[in-house]
């Protein structure tokens, strides 16, 4: 059923010849060996030739890949190849969309995320979301940190909560003084924190964050690569985002997708290349993604 | 260069132009003037010709054939009581109806679109009509309420209803999506979302609507003509089901009598309405200034 | 619920799946359902108003015969013999609306150029308001106006024929008229507010006056929106009821002399509604029969003016 009307970003034409399949390092079976001292690798996600469609043709088709517990995995990829479209799958935001389907299987925990008696909403209060452009509620610090609490009937600690949340990310200091001031009076980066601090009230498993730094100034985004860092104790993250060099300072795991262009003008997102951030960045195995990341296109 | 290059530049309009441009602004401005002077006259004329009955006797006394002992008591209370009705019933029924056409209708759906041009329909027609639906569904007929003010009520809500549904969903249109979508990816439901996000901060919007919606039912007289409120009422409303009179009804009543002293009567009377009526649009307006968001 | 519970069943991922599955949201359902039905209130109204003037007017005209009441110049539904020619009631709504629309048409176009094309920012937001407000007054005082001030002027300035009586068509049609400026000039400006600026500046670096560019670019443009806001005033003008009830009276004569005292449809409506007639009576049924006619008229003058609006709106979206 859908409800807000978002229309869907069209992507800008990219023509890029795909004459190989894709280089992905994906474990149908066990999930593999840790590194010497690394932490062990469960999956949270398990996504399994996904494909999604805005009204016929596909946005992104037959993405494969696992996202891994506790780690940050980031989504990189010229504009348009459907990074933010595979992200929206994974806390059923897609829902939002008319005309958007969903096929393949998306596994969060080992349930399926799509299976035909899971209520999104129940999805979404365990896989948060942080947008591109900051989008605090019209109330106050505390009121937007509490709403998520206090929709799940939350009455009592919300003040633990509250500080709890805003020290998580890196604002408390900031804002203890002024609680109640009204958040549009913050910068754009304090407000960027401020959502991601209302999306860690509830306690999530997984934080997705749709290039949350894009709209913001140098240093916010380097606090926020720091916050990150930290909150993968505790949540598993995966973060879009259009900056090579963020993807490499940040992110644990990269999944590298490009932009196909058929026939009759459409554009479809296909996953190239899903490894450690290291490999990505230093010896990717396609071609496509060394040439993306030394800027020869892209 | 030569000078005679520059002598174009000059301007040299014709006569002719010059007096086209000069007409042109006369009548601009007349029709400004006539406007304004319109107004001004209609406000002064008013006030001057009420002025001698414009004390408390209006409010304490009942209509009465002597003009001098006549006053507008029970047209004052049933104006209150019907306009206390018509919120009542108005408002709740308008928002909820624009919040169902703004969040939960698909616009492509063929009955959301019917029901939208219906209410845009329903906006423009004439205020008698809805006098003759209130007569023959409300008074008589199947609810069979008779001249009552619950039937007079019901009848201007359903008049002003389309405003109220115009105001509110412009109001809800206005809260961007992204507050929307911020709610959603938190875990609540879309009727909570509409709850505690986007009608709270439409409730300005939706505010001024409604006292506009007010405004204009309190200035209807001819719905009511045919609902029996141009009665000889010489009391205050004992409830929903009694007999009333409204404010712009009994100005008409003391229009259509002969004596002068009913006009004077009259007078005194608009004043007090255009006193309410100027009292609710500027606190609209202060509302708006003070609440409105600029998203 | 409390929060620990988000979290029942994720602890181990070997262990139990994630509890995704909720109950069937009831809540959500019947509030959906609640508000459908308000917004389907207004498709009842609709319903209702054709329904009651349906079946009285049917019943009105099993016992009067269709082409005397359309082509009859005699109005006297209440006599002992009575006669239900409709004639001098639309002449007399036709006259009336004439009458508000040579004003307001005029006043209220050039009230627009003025705002839109020629006023400075500043006397425009002590203007527009000044409009809202002439639209704001209830139309019993615009009534009360006409009797009281406009007729005896009208007596005293009355040019040729004979002068007007008490009551009389002119009157009644220029305050109709002047409360009809704001929603021609209104409509008219937002019609002309969206023509592409690109449009005049075109003109004026092609040496055209302000005169020329009002009048011979941007009026042009915005036409079909201008002919919307006129044709709203008219569905106004013929709707309207306070001010031809008390200036022009209640006396059907078929006349097109302003200053005549004539009757129109919407006054002939109210009267014969303050008789109370009982309900099944000729009476009864004539105000039904009228207003099928009314609601006919401005039906389809409304259905014109979305129309038109809808076509100014699309050629600049």
């Amino acid at each position: 059923m859908s409800d807000v009307r978002i229309s869907p970003r069209r992507p800008p034409p990219q023509s890029v010849r795909t004459d190989r399949p894709p280089a992905v390092r994906v474990d149908l079976g066990a999930a593999p060996p840790p590194a010497e001292g690394a932490r062990p690798r469960e999956r949270v996600f398990e996504l399994r030739d996904v494909t999604v469609r805005y009204g016929g043709a596909p946005a992104v088709e037959g993405i494969t890949f696992d996202i891994l517990r506790n780690h940050i995995t980031a989504l990189i990829g010229p504009s348009g190849c459907g990074k933010s479209t595979l992200l929206r799958c994974l806390n059923r935001m897609n829902d939002l969309i008319p005309g958007a389907t969903v096929e393949g299987s998306v596994l969060y925990r080992g349930s399926d995320l799509y299976a035909a008696d899971v209520d999104a909403v129940e999805v979404r209060k365990r896989i948060g979301m942080v947008f591109q452009k900051p989008n605090p509620f019209p109330k106050s610090i505390y009121d937007n940190v509490a709403f998520g609490p206090r929709v799940l009937g939350e009455r009592s600690d919300l003040d633990d909560i509250v500080e709890g949340s805003l020290r998580r990310a890196a604002l408390w200091d900031e804002v203890k003084d002024r609680l109640k001031a009204p958040a549009y009076g913050l910068s754009g980066g304090q407000q960027q924190r401020l959502c991601i601090a209302r999306a860690v009230a509830i306690k999530p498993d997984v934080i997705l964050m749709d290039e949350p730094c894009s709209a913001l100034d140098p240093i916010s985004t380097m606090r926020i690569e720091e916050l990150m860092e930290e909150l993968k104790k505790d949540f598993s993250i995966v973060i879009v985002t259009h900056n090579m060099q963020q993807a490499a300072r940040a992110a644990d795991m990269t999944a590298f997708l490009t932009v196909d262009v058929s026939g009759d003008d459409h554009r479809t997102g296909r996953l190239v290349e899903y490894d450690d951030s290291s490999v990505i960045f230093t010896t990717p195995h396609d071609q496509r993604t060394e040439s993306y990341i030394t800027g020869r296109y892209g | 260069m030569s000078s005679g290059a520059l002598e174009g530049l000059r301007r040299r309009r014709s006569l002719a132009t010059a007096a086209k441009e000069r007409a042109f602004s006369g009548a601009m401005l007349g029709s400004l003037l006539v406007a304004a002077v319109a107004l001004v006259a209609l406000l002064v004329q008013v006030v001057v010709a009420g002025s001698p009955r414009l004390n408390g006797d209006l409010l304490q006394r009942f209509p009465s054939s002597v003009p001098t002992r006549a006053g507008a008591r029970s047209a004052i209370f049933g104006t209150i009581w019907v306009i206390g009705t018509v919120a009542a019933t108005c408002i709740p029924v308008g928002v909820a109806a624009a919040v169902y056409l703004e969040e939960y209708a698909a616009k492509e759906r063929w009955y959301n679109r019917l029901i939208e041009v219906n209410i845009q329909n329903l906006a423009a027609v004439p205020s008698i009509v809805y006098g003759i639906l209130g007569l023959a569904f409300l008074v008589r007929g199947p609810l069979g309420l008779g001249q009552t003010v619950l039937a007079g009520a019901l009848t201007l809500s359903l008049l002003v209803l389309p405003i109220v549904i115009i105001a509110s969903r412009e109001a809800i249109r206005a809260v961007p999506s992204s507050i929307r979508l911020a709610s959603l990816a938190l875990g609540a439901t879309r009727w909570q979302t509409i709850r505690r996000q986007v009608l709270p901060a439409a409730v300005p919007g939706i505010a001024t609507g409604t006292i506009l919606a007010l405004s204009r039912a309190i200035g209807e007289a001819a719905p009511l003509l045919l609902l029996g409120a141009l009665t000889f009422i010489t009391f205050v409303p004992e409830g929903l089901r009694s007999p009333f009179t409204v404010l712009p009804i009994q100005i008409f009543n003391w229009i259509s009598r002969p004596q002068d002293e009913f006009r004077v009567l009259a007078a005194a009377a608009i004043v007090v309405l255009l006193v309410i009526l100027l009292a609710m649009n500027a606190l609209a307006i202060w509302l708006r200034n003070r609440y409105q968001r600029r998203w | 619920m409390p929060i620990g519970t988000a979290l029942e069943g994720q602890e181990s991922p070997a262990g139990a799946p994630p509890v995704l599955r909720g109950r069937r949201r009831w809540g959500e359902e019947a509030i959906r359902l609640v508000l459908f039905a308000c917004a389907l209130l207004s498709m009842a109204t609709t319903l209702a108003i054709v329904v009651s003037l349906l079946e009285p007017t049917l019943s009105f005209f099993g016992e009067v015969d269709l082409v005397e009441f359309l082509s009859g110049t005699i109005w006297s539904p209440l006599f002992a013999e009575p006669r239900f020619g409709v004639l001098p009631l639309v002449t007399a709504t036709v006259l009336v609306t004439g009458i508000a629309l040579s004003v307001s048409i005029p006043l209220g176009l050039l009230t627009a150029v003025f705002l839109s094309e020629y006023s400075p920012r500043r006397l425009r937001a002590v203007l527009k308001p000044g409009l809202e407000l002439l639209a704001g007054v209830p139309t019993v005082v615009y009534g009360f106006f006409a009797l009281t001030f406009v007729t005896p002027l009208l007596q005293h300035l009355w040019l040729f024929g004979d002068p007007p009586g008490v009551f009389n068509a002119a009157s009644a049609g220029i305050v109709m008229g002047i409360m009809i400026v704001p929603t021609v000039a209104s409509l008219s400006e937002d019609a002309m507010g969206a023509v592409p600026q690109a449009l005049r500046d075109g003109a004026y670096a092609l040496g055209s006056s302000r005169l020329q560019v009002s009048t011979k670019v941007v009026v042009p443009a915005a036409l079909s929106g201008i002919v919307a806001a006129i044709v709203l005033g008219v569905s106004r003008a013929v709707g309207e009821t306070m001010i031809v009830l008390i200036a022009a009276g209640g006396t059907p004569k078929l006349s097109f002399d302003p200053a005549d005292a004539m009757q129109t449809m919407t006054a002939f409506i109210a009267a014969a509604g303050i008789g109370d007639q009982p309900t099944g009576s000729i009476g009864y049924k004539t105000i039904f029969a009228v207003g099928s006619a009314l609601f006919a008229a401005t039906f389809v003058v409304n259905l014109v003016s979305i129309r038109l609006v809808r076509r100014f709106r699309e050629v600049y979206e």
